[in-house]
This record gives C-alpha cells, sequence and structure tokens, in this order.
C-alpha cells in the first residue's frame, strides 16, 4: 500500500516555503504577547495567591514545557535502549532456553 | 418492563455469535445495528431502578441497575462501539468483529451490574475477549504482549473476586455501591481497579499492548477498558483521598514518556494515561462537581482519545509505520485525515471550543474550590504537557515536520466517516456542552465560558505552543529516534526472567548437590543390599545337606558342652 515517489515536478504547497512558516511562528509570537497582556483588561477569579500573578498562565505554561522536553531529553540517557532491546533479548533467552534444554 | 431487565451489554455479546453468520452488506449493517440498538436502550428505553434481579445460590444478583452514573457510561460506551465498529469495516476479519462486539458489550454489561459478581464476570470478559483485537495483528511481538496483557487483566479480575468474596463474608451482601477503603476486601477491590486504571506502577500493559493491537483494534480497547475501571472507582471509591495523589502522579509522569516516544500509538496510550489521571483525581476530590467532572471528562476523553487512535491508525494502515521518525509531511496526501487529528489534539489539549476544555475545567476547578495547592499546580502542568505531546508532537510529526516523501491514498471511506462523525461530536461537545451536562450523575451549575477562563486558558496552551516552536527552531528539541524506552515492565519483562535465572543459578547447584547424595546414599542402600543378598552375597548363599548336618552337629555338641559344664 505505501507508495513512495519522489516526483520533482510536484506541487508545491504552502508550508513548504520557509517564509510561509516563519509567517505562522511570528504570528504565534503576535499571539501570545496579546494575551499576556489582556491579563490587564479582565477580572480574575482566583482560588490561589500565584494567579493574581500578571500572565501567570502564559508563563507557567512556557517554562515548565521547557522543563519537560529538558528533563523528559536528558531521561533518554538512562531509559533509551535499541528499538529490538526486548525482542532480541527475549527471543535470545528462548533460543538459548532451547538449545539449553536441547543440550540436555 | 422486559426490555428493562436485558441488560445492552448481552444484546451485544449474544448479537456477536451470530455475526460470522451473515456476509458482506448484511453483516456491516446488522453490526452497526446492534450498537444503536445498545444505545437507543442505554439512552431511552432501561428506567431507573434495578431489573433482572436473579437468585444464584442464596445469592442475590442484579444485572441491571441503571442510575445517573451507569447511564452516561452506558451511553458513551454504545456510541464508542458505533464508531468503532464503522472505523473497522475495511476489515472483515470475523475474530475480530465478534471480539470487538463481545468486547463492547461486556463493557457495557459490567457497567449496568449491580453486584460485584455480575461486574466480575463481565469484568474477565473484557478482559478475554479484547486480548484477540491484539493477537489479531499476528506478529510475534504482539503474541507476547496480548499474553502479557491477558495474564495482568486476568489477575485484576481474580483480585476483584477474592476482594468480593470478603465483602461477602463481612456483609453477607454482594451488591455493588460506595465500599471505601477500609477492610482487606475492599482494598483487594481497589487494587483491582487500580491495575485495569493503570494506577502508576499498575500501568504498563497499557502502554505495552494497546499499541500491538490492529488498527482498529486499538481505536475499540481506548474506550473501554480503562473507562470502565474510571466508573466502577467513582462508583466505589468516590472521595477517597489517595486517589487524589494516585491521579495526579498519573497525569504527570506519562508525559515525560511521551515526549521521547517514537511510535505514536505509544505516545497516545501514554497520553491516555495521563488523561485517566485527571479522571481519577476527580474521583478522588470527590464532591459533586468533580465527579460530575470526571463522568463529563470520561465522556469527552473516550471521543477524542479513539479520534485520535483513529487518524494515527489510518497513518498506519496507507503508510504500513507508526514512527515519528519515518513519518512526516502526510498532510499532503491524507489532507482529511490531517484535518480530523487536528480536532482530537485540540480536543485533548482542551482549546475552547472543543471537548476537552467543558469538561477537564470542572475537574480542576474542583481540585482548586477544595484548597489542594500542589495537586492543582500539577494538573495545570500536565495539561501543558498534553497539550505538547498530544496536542502538537502527534500531528506535527505525522503530517508536518520534514516531509518524510512517503505518498499514499487518504483514509478508506468508512475510516473518514467514523472520524468525521466523532470530530463532529468533539466540536458539538465543546460549543454546546449542555446535553452532557445535563446527563451527569449530579446537578450542574457550571459555565465554562467565561472571560477569564477562555483567556487563562489560551494563555496556557499558546505560551507551550510558543516552548515548542522555540525549541523546536532551536534544534534543543530532541528528535524522533527508533528506540525503546525502559519503564516499569522491563521489571517483568526481563527483571523477571533474570531473577528465574539467577534462582536457577543459586539453585542448580544445591539441588544437583542434593540429588547427587541422594543418589549415592540409595547408590549405597542397593549395593549393600546387593552384597549380602545378591548372587554370592552370604545372604543368599545355597547350603548343601552335608553342611546342614555338620551346623546341627556343631550346635549339639556345644549344647553337651553346655549341660557338662553346668552340671
Amino acid at each position: 500500500m505505501t507508495e513512495q515517489t519522489n516526483d520533482s515536478s510536484e506541487k508545491v504547497y504552502w508550508l513548504d516555503r520557509p517564509k510561509n512558516v516563519s509567517l505562522i511562528v511570528w504570528a504565534l509570537v503576535g499571539v501570545c504577547v496579546a494575551l499576556f497582556f489582556a491579563d490587564a483588561f479582565y477580572h480574575k477569579h482566583p482560588h490561589f495567591e500565584i494567579e493574581h500573578l500578571f500572565g501567570f498562565y502564559g508563563v507557567y505554561g512556557f517554562f515548565v514545557c521547557i522543563a519537560l522536553v529538558l528533563v523528559a531529553k536528558s531521561l533518554r540517557a538512562i531509559l533509551m535502549r535499541s528499538e529490538d532491546y526486548y525482542d532480541t533479548s527475549e527471543e535470545s533467552h528462548h533460543t538459548k532456553d532451547l538449545a539449553h534444554h536441547a543440550h540436555e | 418492563m422486559l426490555m428493562s431487565s436485558f441488560s445492552p451489554g448481552l444484546l451485544l455479546i449474544l448479537g456477536a455469535i451470530a455475526v460470522p453468520l451473515f456476509r458482506g452488506t448484511v453483516r456491516q449493517v446488522y453490526m452497526l445495528a446492534l450498537p444503536l440498538l445498545a444505545l437507543l436502550m442505554a439512552a431511552f428505553l432501561l428506567e431507573s431502578g434495578v431489573h433482572g434481579r436473579l437468585a444464584l445460590l442464596g445469592v442475590e444478583l442484579e444485572l441491571v441497575r441503571v442510575d445517573r452514573l451507569s447511564t452516561i457510561f452506558g451511553i458513551i460506551f454504545s456510541i464508542a462501539a458505533v464508531l468503532g465498529v464503522l472505523y473497522s469495516q475495511h476489515d472483515q476479519d470475523p475474530v475480530q468483529q465478534v471480539a470487538g462486539l463481545i468486547y463492547a458489550g461486556a463493557a457495557i454489561g459490567a457497567v449496568y451490574a449491580g453486584d460485584l459478581l455480575t461486574l466480575f464476570i463481565f469484568w474477565e470478559l473484557t478482559a478475554v475477549s479484547s486480548v484477540f483485537l491484539i493477537w489479531a495483528t499476528a506478529t510475534e511481538r504482539a503474541y507476547h504482549a496480548g499474553m502479557r496483557y491477558l495474564v495482568i487483566q486476568v489477575g485484576s479480575g481474580v483480585l476483584l473476586m477474592a476482594g468480593a468474596l470478603l465483602h461477602y463474608a463481612d456483609t453477607g451482601s454482594l451488591s455493588f455501591d460506595e465500599l471505601g477503603l477500609n477492610t482487606l476486601g475492599h482494598t483487594l477491590i481497589f487494587l483491582a481497579f487500580g491495575i485495569k486504571c493503570a494506577f502508576p506502577l499498575l500501568h504498563n500493559w497499557l502502554e505495552d499492548a494497546y499499541p500491538e493491537a490492529t488498527v482498529g483494534g486499538t481505536v475499540m480497547l481506548s474506550a473501554f477498558t480503562t473507562k470502565l475501571a474510571v466508573y466502577s472507582l467513582a462508583r466505589g471509591f468516590p472521595g477517597t483521598e489517595i486517589l487524589i495523589y494516585i491521579g495526579v502522579t498519573m497525569t504527570a509522569f506519562p508525559i515525560f514518556y511521551a515526549v521521547i516516544e517514537n511510535d505514536l500509538r505509544r505516545v497516545l496510550a501514554y497520553s491516555l494515561n495521563n488523561q485517566l489521571g485527571f479522571m481519577v483525581t476527580g474521583i478522588g476530590i470527590g464532591t459533586p462537581l468533580a465527579i460530575n467532572g470526571t463522568a463529563a471528562h470520561a465522556f469527552c476523553h473516550i471521543l477524542y482519545k479513539a479520534l485520535l487512535f483513529m487518524s494515527m491508525g489510518a497513518v498506519l494502515h496507507r503508510t504500513g509505520t507508526i514512527k515519528g521518525s519515518e513519518l512526516g509531511g502526510l498532510y499532503k496526501s491524507m489532507p482529511w485525515t490531517t484535518g480530523f487529528c487536528i480536532v482530537g489534539a485540540a480536543s485533548i489539549s482542551a482549546f475552547p471550543l472543543f471537548s476537552g476544555f467543558v469538561s477537564k475545567s470542572m475537574i480542576l476547578t474542583a481540585v482548586a474550590e477544595e484548597g489542594y495547592f500542589i495537586p492543582w499546580l500539577l494538573l495545570l502542568f500536565a495539561s501543558a504537557g498534553v497539550f505538547h505531546h498530544s496536542g502538537i508532537k502527534i500531528p506535527f510529526f505525522a503530517f508536518f515536520a520534514h516531509d518524510s516523501g512517503i505518498r499514499v491514498q487518504e483514509a478508506p471511506k468508512n475510516m473518514l466517516i467514523a472520524m468525521g462523525i466523532t470530530s463532529f461530536l468533539c466540536i458539538g461537545v465543546g460549543i454546546f456542552p449542555q446535553p452532557l451536562y445535563a446527563l451527569l450523575p449530579h446537578p450542574v451549575d457550571f459555565h465554562p465560558y467565561s472571560v477569564a477562563h477562555v483567556i487563562t486558558q489560551l494563555q496556557l496552551l499558546l505560551f507551550s505552543a510558543l516552548a515548542f516552536t522555540w525549541l523546536m527552531r532551536s534544534g534543543v528539541y530532541p528528535p524522533e529516534l527508533r528506540s525503546t524506552n525502559l519503564d516499569f515492565d522491563v521489571t517483568y519483562r526481563m527483571g523477571l526472567p533474570a531473577l528465574a535465572r539467577w534462582l536457577v543459578g543459586i539453585f542448580l547447584p544445591v539441588d544437583q548437590a542434593i540429588r547427587q547424595s541422594a543418589v549415592r546414599a540409595f547408590h549405597r542402600v542397593v549395593y549393600g543390599i546387593y552384597r549380602y543378598s545378591g548372587p554370592g552375597g552370604s545372604l543368599a548363599r545355597t547350603l548343601g545337606a552335608g553342611s546342614m548336618v555338620f551346623w546341627v552337629l556343631a550346635m549339639l555338641v556345644g549344647y553337651l558342652l553346655i549341660s557338662l559344664a553346668r552340671s
């Protein structure tokens, strides 16, 4: 079912142009700035003190996401194994056992 | 009313058996009619109260208990079954079709069960039927994953049964109502629910098995098992404080794995685990608002999680792979699937106007109202994290990112229809939450669309998106790598066999020494017997008549000598 073509005459999509991707990024930055300052213009109903901080949700969201990615990335050093880690080990033990039995 | 005493679950289970009798379009129509009928029963025909009482060996069973909590789960399970059947229509494998319907029926039957024995029977049936959806992949890997899944699921049922028996011994009743963590029996039941709900350290069967199931199988699996557990916890243990901490842990730790996982269906399994955490936290809070939040979130979650698994299933179906490292740029050839995936992603991320927004906010508000500050902060972190890995990572690496050059057809029509309906429901619930709120267990006085709530939620989400973008552009974001990440299952997939080998290593020499000395002792006994009684042995010698006369004579002489000496 997989059908791969590398047709160079293929249609060029809007997102294929790096300029347009940058446009989206700057649009996102613009919206974020607007949302940050929107905090000045509405009445909050906070349950906790921390919610009084100006732009708390945005700042918190930004930094916890960076922390999440950095921690997860460093966890790779401990957790990451080869893709067939379980396959080979389970299989090799299996075959080892079989060989062991055959030997007996 | 006769209809009321008949569980909609049984309708699906009994109906499933007849599926192989039909062919082609008739079978497709029949398979859709069954869950639609169940939905009709759950939504309109079943009257509240207890029906289908059955006395078995002096124990009163309640096959169908209809109240607001069972009704909302009965309805959403029936909807999930309809969508699952529709999505899987391209695959005419009768084993999966029968297993899928029995599985859905068992989950619905369990939700309506009024007593612990009925619950147990349906509980085990969900395990035994659903494993065929994993085995149907027909690979060595899926076979092993299915085996592990089955052992753990059936084990959960055994704990449930043991707990139910202790509960019966304590109270003389099997009825399934609020239990609370106060006796050994209830603790066992709590653990049984916890396994099926994928509590931390009991969770790995989910991430292990779900991504190995067939394309349609994973969609079915994502709906029922874990939400049955959520229902059971909400019924048996509302307001149990430890659930708050269990739930918060569940929301937080799987997202680290989701960030570095390469198999996109496994990323969704981790995020499923995280979503369950929100529901479990709500049960732990236990206020009417929190329980409403849990039920509403289960409802929305079943829809958007199914939608996400459907879109990833369509990608797997068309491209033959679901690894983030191999995919990218698929929006060009699968635009509809891309759109539906983005709806699912927006819903799980709780964007305003999408379903997650109207349900998750109830739980967060309930947590804040009860003053749990640290749990609230962690839930907020997990909410941002959900957007990060499910909301952005899933659509980004599958459909955008760098163009992998893979060009395929759009998903089959039946998949597109199923995804379209599910997307419609996700957006519909997000914009008009009132019909959902009307179904909730407690009266609802909650308005998600306040200015403050919309803006703070958008701040949280869009700044997360900003973080993602910045990490991506600066090259800090970890690339998708073909890999396996160790999780708790390493303890039983590698640890247990290693422990077994270690124990064998220790006991083998001891065992051999004991056996050898036993064999030596036995040899000595046999040899001794042989020496004295064997051929030529002193005890086995046959003596001639002459020697007999000699010994008799010798005895007489001896006797004579003794008598002479005495006299």
